[in-house]
């Protein structure tokens, strides 16, 4: 009963993990940026949705509208105003523009969740399931809701691997992750295929921050936790690597859950940090990384 | 040019450092406790400087370093009613054994991997905190029965003491053969291994100096506040302000480090009257200074006379 119980959990938690994992898998492949703002994007979406459904009077679904808009709005502002002046900054030497664009996003993650607490909320907020209801699979209650949560997640993901394999525009990002040089020697504006992977990134964040808000509910004071999951979900996978990613999404999803079940609650992220640890010394780039 | 800079750079740190000395004469205990603390996050700094700015290693974990020192000291403290001089050398003990286990399979690793280890490092060690709850006390902390002294000049006088003998050893590594090495490991690890430098081990060499110096400091910080707590010693959002202290105050410069981060707690201390937009004022403003000056406020002053 528990095991089934944890079949079915899991795989809605582990697809809303592969959700926002892929997206920031997605920045990273593209334009080789680690965006450590990436929790406080998610947040700013789960709180904007919120506010419109319970101070506005927004229906569910344009507040999940305007939620995933918010997080658009949070990617362009963090990629136009702290990564791109980085990356073209003449000061900072090229090898260290890494370090630089890590420990801005940093900042700017940081910032995101103190101006949040600060206008609206510092605890947890939860929003109005889309779906209401509860069904039965296999005798575990499960809410309507969860099963929406992870058709969503996986129909997204579905929708990115054909635009990224089958559209000329998708190809392009594709191009840019293997060989920027090379693209940019055919004829493409390197800019515009980052912030067309930054437009992606940003509505993917969105979404994956609606939904955790329905589903579990989510806060200001979560942004760390969840850039620290979809971080070690990504170097697990294999950075840059989105497959890599889903296995790994799974695996932390139903790790996490099994720890949350059958030893304590309490012990819920080790798991995940044991296996981040065990494959940085193993294999370091990932398990189905290609550096 | 370089004596030249450096006599300067000299000058301006006797100039800061009589200053800091008059000032218990003037300053209320409040102020010298708020400069206490920023002398010992001084020291936090420059260690992580010296494997940042030198070696080119991002060291995200410093606070994995500083809380096994404090740790430890207090339980050995707690436990073993030992004095404090024998708690503080076990501190540095257990940082330097610690750094040394995290960093020899962690520097085989490369590019953002060796940062991501020691990330990972101090979650662990949080959570290990928590876990063991009935030696450590777990989430809200233990007091340590012993403290450095209760007079806050006094204090003060260790704290200043101790950065400056610190800020002597870093500063005179960091411009010795081996700072130099470093650096050229850290800059292009392939030509310094071709030109006969073995940089996995100056590297290692570096990890546990900023061992020894932040476990050091750890646990003269766990004394000096008689308690260790993961949220002031070992909290990510503490290591990040060790990071921001360094950048800010200038990579590369060592002193610029202690700089930074004393400017970093008094900036957090007077602007403790904004409340909850506190922290985001100084992330701002630490943000601004990446972006504009990104060689830091001391390596900026420094890199101005150098060109005139």
């Amino acid at each position: 009963m528990v095991g089934l119980q944890i079949l079915v959990d899991g795989f809605a938690i582990s697809a809303l993990y592969a959700l926002g994992a892929v997206g920031f898998t997605l920045i990273f492949g593209v334009s080789g940026v680690l965006n450590l703002a990436h929790g406080g994007i998610m947040v700013v979406a789960a709180i904007i949705g919120w506010f419109s459904a319970n101070e506005l009077g927004a229906g569910a679904y344009s507040s999940a509208f305007f939620g995933i808009l918010a997080g658009l709005a949070a990617a362009y502002a963090t990629y136009l105003l702290v990564v791109r002046p980085i990356q073209r900054s003449r000061a900072i030497p090229k090898e260290e523009t890494e370090i630089f664009v890590l420990t801005g996003t940093l900042l700017w993650g940081i910032m995101i969740q103190t101006a949040l607490a600060y206008k609206f909320t510092d605890n947890p907020v939860t929003m109005r399931p889309l779906l209401s209801g509860v069904v039965s699979i296999a005798g575990v209650r499960t809410p309507r809701n969860e099963i929406m949560v992870a058709v969503l997640c996986w129909l997204v993901i579905g929708l990115l691997w054909l635009f990224v394999n089958r559209t000329r525009a998708g190809k392009t990002l594709l191009a840019a992750s293997m060989n920027p040089r090379g693209l940019t020697l055919l004829g493409f504006e390197l800019s515009r295929v980052h912030l067309l992977a930054w437009s992606i990134y940003g509505v993917l964040a969105g979404l994956a921050g609606v939904l955790l808000a329905s589903f579990l509910g989510t806060g200001s004071s979560n942004t760390g936790q969840l850039t620290a999951s979809a971080f070690s979900i990504v170097v697990v996978g294999g950075l840059g690597s989105v497959s890599g990613s889903l296995v790994a999404a799974y695996l932390v999803g139903y790790l996490e859950t099994m720890t949350a079940y059958l030893l304590a609650p309490t012990l819920r992220p080790i798991p995940a940090l044991l296996i981040l640890v065990l494959v940085v010394y193993l294999r370091p780039q990932g398990l189905l990384g290609r550096r | 040019m370089r004596r030249l800079l450096r006599s300067r750079l000299l000058w301006i740190a006797v100039l800061v450092l009589g200053v800091a000395a008059v000032l218990p004469l003037w300053l209320s205990a409040y102020v010298l406790g708020v400069l206490t603390a920023g002398y010992y996050f001084g020291v936090f700094a420059m260690s992580w400087d010296l494997l940042f700015g030198f070696a080119g290693e991002v060291n995200f974990g410093p606070t994995f370093l500083i809380g096994l020192g404090a740790y430890t000291a207090a339980i050995v403290n707690s436990r073993l009613g030992l004095g404090i001089p024998w708690c503080v050398l076990a501190g540095v003990a257990s940082a330097l054994i610690g750094g040394l286990l995290l960093a020899i399979p962690a520097l085989r690793l490369r590019g953002p991997y060796f940062g991501l280890v020691t990330l990972v490092a101090v979650l662990l060690l949080q959570n290990a905190i928590v876990i063991f709850a009935g030696v450590t006390g777990g989430e809200i902390g233990m007091t340590v029965p012993d403290v450095l002294s209760l007079s806050a000049v006094t204090n003060y006088w260790y704290a200043l003491a101790f950065l400056v003998i610190c800020a002597i050893i870093l500063f005179g590594l960091s411009r010795s053969a081996m700072g130099l090495i470093l650096q050229a490991s850290g800059q292009d690890p392939m030509e310094a291994q071709a030109l006969g430098f073995n940089v996995t081990k100056h590297k290692l060499m570096a990890f546990s100096i900023s061992a020894v110096f932040s476990g050091m400091a750890g646990a003269m910080l766990a004394f000096y506040m008689g308690a260790a707590s993961v949220g002031t010693l070992i909290d990510i959002s503490i290591a990040v302000q060790i990071i921001i202290a360094a950048v800010l105050g200038g990579r590369r410069t060592i002193l610029g480090a202690a700089l930074g981060a004393v400017f970093l707690i008094g900036a957090n201390e007077l602007l403790r009257p904004l409340g909850q937009l506190n922290t985001f004022v100084v992330s701002a403003l630490a943000l601004a200074v990446i972006l504009f000056f990104p060689d830091g406020l001391l390596g900026h002053a420094l890199h101005r006379k150098e060109a005139k």
